[in-house]
């Protein structure tokens, strides 16, 4: 047993990169409460595929109704989130079935329909597009087209998605951006164990059928302490994780690592045309949606009223990508305020490249770049 | 416990290497294509709704050898490319053939360079056997310029469209409508070719096959859908996915084939019969028994879903390899010593192969932006940061 786990360790190391574990963008250290109330303890540091695991474990624990399935998902799968849950759980509720995406998703529905958690994993983001009927035709409107009759609320579909350095075209896209069309859907991108976890778990309680897109290049990579327990993240509300007056920064995901970097650069860089602040350098305001759909465009509002310029940064490709959205809405409640174009740092209008994922990619200094032509526009 | 119950199934015996020997018990030169060889494959087809065709397959001393070559040139190729990705010169998803060359092998044996092949990701080999070169290959591999798709496809994208090789398609069970669609454009143009749309037993549970079938045979396309089951797709053994794991049989109303996929005489004879039968009566099912030997990507050992002592029983039981060596020894057309020594070329073969693509230059900068819509007909991007989008029409 010791060997095979080793072993499957070894597979999903090198599916991830396999690099010294850092923390970087850990949540706020606020003391959560727990969903019985009671308040709970800083737990060990662990990676963001164990905190998966962890938030798997008590959905399945806290209700006999939950079931998790997908390719090799009884295996622990390609990376280790469901391992151990079909041993402890049994081979009932935690399975494989076919490589056939439609069909996970669609079963996945029924199941939830009949009041239960349906908890689906998608290999990989890339691979969701099988099922995208099944997640936008009928997930999302079962329960519009129903008067409220019938819902699959109990739905939520699990997917790596993003670059991890080498996955080429069918193993690194960044998807949300089409599901964030579909009323009736809710789309939820963690940036951090702790979040992940806590996120999660809600989006598998929340009584609305939810796409969790979780970042792949994290699972091993972003380490923090997570608290032990049961404890849920509100959904649709985003969190400014770095205050700042020149700027406004919005992502999500893995991204916000990236972004978090360029505005350490950028607190060092100088105002060029405002001789007074010169020394003081870019305050930047950084801000994870962490729901794509419904978003808080309330928390964005009120940061870019404050700062008066806004950066929108993600993966997937600029044209059509939800970045669009929020600027189009921001540009729409803060016209009169802003003091730049909306800039967005986004994922090249092309396939996901083979060996130029580099230049494809939205880096720290290209977002640094638009840092410093948005506040000195 | 169940995995080794099943897997037992693996082990099938390889039928004594018997042939009837129609020729006179003297060394042959390899090249001689004229003398015939009759050998009786490993085991029985077993056919559904359709008679399968006869064990005996005939052969040329010449055939032989080259099969023997080119098996091993793949073999070689796919153990080269394990060290380069293990060395991090290849990079993205990469998924080797080998245990499953005769598949390919036996398939060109039997049909021409304008009968269409289409496969998913699992594609270095079947390029190689429609005529593409070990420099083309690795370059592809390593995303160099001299790749088959100029090095931006990678391992899961190789095509080669002089031959007909449709390519290396991604998205598991995606590229069989596609074959579907090959075959029609060839009935229209009322060409006696075929299209030989390949996928895997884990693909064989994807809706898209079935829809793709029920168009072949309404429409009685010249399409082969060539099921190649090495038995586990992914990480799942075929019987923890497939309630009916005779894929040769799913096809309900479209007849089935079940083939030794590690005997690539069986395979030449299966696709020899296979095209025949499409150009008259519509699409068919063959099932390729095979196995390979790595795991499913790079990123999988292989060995924990499985035990080692069933690969390594696959490899001394049904290798196709070792199968045509035994043939050619048997019939003295080359000696150990000989064969050793065409292995040997072929290693340095690949060796210089690996050291030209590494020469090769990665593909230009702006290649980033090529290809995307065509040239002049959608939209461009521009600006140094190619944020600025222009579209062009005609």
């Amino acid at each position: 047993m010791a060997t095979r786990l080793q072993k499957l360790n070894r597979l999903s190391s090198i599916i991830t990169n396999q690099c010294n574990p850092v923390r970087r963008l850990s949540s706020s250290s606020d003391v959560l409460p727990s969903v019985d109330g009671q308040v709970l303890k800083q737990g060990k540091s662990i990676n963001l595929y164990t905190a998966i695991n962890q938030a798997l474990h008590i959905a399945l624990d806290s209700d006999p109704r939950s079931y998790i399935f997908g390719e090799d998902v009884g295996f622990g799968g390609v990376f280790r989130c469901t391992t151990g849950l079909a041993d402890q759980f049994g081979k009932h509720r935690v399975f494989n079935t076919p490589l056939c995406e439609q069909g996970i998703v669609g079963f996945a529905i029924g199941l939830a329909a009949m009041g239960n958690r349906a908890i689906a994993e998608i290999q990989f983001a890339d691979y969701i597009f099988p099922a995208f009927d099944q997640i936008v035709n009928e997930a999302a409107k079962f329960r519009y087209r129903s008067g409220n009759e019938f819902n699959c609320g109990g739905l939520t579909i699990r997917a790596p998605y993003g670059a991890v350095g080498h996955g080429a075209l069918y193993h690194s896209q960044s998807p949300e951006a089409f599901f964030c069309h579909v009323p009736g859907l809710k789309v939820v991108i963690p940036r951090s164990p702790k979040e992940a976890k806590g996120l999660l778990l809600a989006s598998i309680r929340d009584p609305n059928p939810v796409v969790f897109f979780e970042p792949k290049g994290l699972y091993r990579l972003a380490v923090e302490e997570v608290p032990e327990g049961d404890y849920t993240l509100p959904l649709s509300e985003a969190e400014v994780i770095r205050e700042g007056t020149d700027i406004t920064l919005v992502g999500w995901g893995a991204q916000l690592t990236t972004m978090e970097q360029a505005c350490v650069d950028a607190e060092k860089a100088r105002k060029s045309f405002d001789i007074k602040r010169q020394k003081e350098g870019i305050s930047c305001e950084l801000i994870d949606l962490k729901t794509l759909l419904p978003w808080d465009k309330e928390t964005v509002e009120a940061s870019v009223r404050k700062t008066g310029r806004l950066l929108i940064s993600h993966e997937a490709p600029v044209t059509g990508g939800f970045g669009a959205e929020i600027s189009a809405s921001i540009v729409e409640r803060c016209f009169l305020r802003l003091e730049a174009p909306v800039s967005r740092v986004c994922g090249l209008d092309t396939p996901f490249p083979h060996v130029f994922e580099p230049f494809y990619m939205p880096t720290k200094n290209k977002i640094l770049d638009a840092i410093k032509e948005t506040v000195n526009f | 416990m169940a995995l080794t119950r099943r897997s037992s199934d693996l082990l099938k015996p390889l039928t004594t290497v018997s042939s009837s020997v129609s020729f006179l018990n003297r060394r042959l030169f390899s090249t001689d294509d004229t003398t015939t060889i009759t050998v009786e494959t490993s085991v029985p087809f077993t056919g559904h709704n359709c008679e399968p065709p006869s064990r005996s397959v005939d052969t040329t001393p010449k055939e032989l050898m080259n099969f023997f070559t080119d098996m091993a040139l793949m073999r070689r190729m796919e153990i080269a490319a394990d060290s380069l990705y293990k060395s991090k010169l290849i990079r993205g998803f990469c998924h080797l053939y080998d245990g499953q060359e005769a598949v390919s092998i036996g398939m060109e044996a039997a049909i021409t360079k304008q009968d269409c092949i289409i496969t998913a990701y699992r594609d270095h080999c079947l390029f190689l056997g429609r005529g593409g070169t070990l420099l083309e290959s690795f370059s592809e591999l390593m995303g160099r310029k001299a790749g088959c798709s100029n090095g931006k496809g990678g391992s899961m994208h190789f095509y080669k469209k002089d031959a007909c090789f449709f390519g290396g398609h991604g998205i598991v069970g995606a590229q069989v409508p596609l074959g579907c669609g090959l075959a029609f454009a060839q009935k229209y143009r009322k060409e006696d070719h075929v299209t030989f749309a390949m996928y895997g037993d884990g693909a064989a549970n994807q809706g898209q096959l079935f829809e793709a079938l029920n168009m072949a045979a309404l429409w009685d396309l010249p399409a082969i859908l060539v099921c190649e089951n090495n038995h586990y797709g992914m990480g799942t053994a075929e019987w923890r996915a497939a309630k009916s794991p005779a894929y040769y049989k799913r096809g309900d109303y479209v007849p089935g084939l079940k083939v030794d996929g590690m005997d690539a005489f069986a395979v030449k004879q299966a696709c020899k019969f296979a095209k025949e039968h499409v150009l008259k009566n519509g699409p068919i099912i063959l099932e390729m028994d095979t196995y390979r030997y790595h795991g499913h990507s790079m990123s999988d050992p292989g060995s924990t879903y499985r035990t080692r002592d069933e690969i390594s029983g696959v490899r001394q039981e049904r290798d196709p390899i070792e199968r045509i060596r035994k043939l050619i020894l048997a019939h003295d057309l080359a000696t150990e010593k000989e064969l050793k020594d065409t292995e040997k070329q072929i290693r340095k073969e690949v060796d210089d192969a690996i050291a030209q693509a590494k020469e090769s230059p990665m593909p230009e900068e702006a290649e980033l932006f090529t290809n995307v819509y065509r040239k002049g007909y959608g939209v461009e991007s521009f600006g140094a940061d190619r944020k600025e989008l222009r579209a062009t029409l005609p």
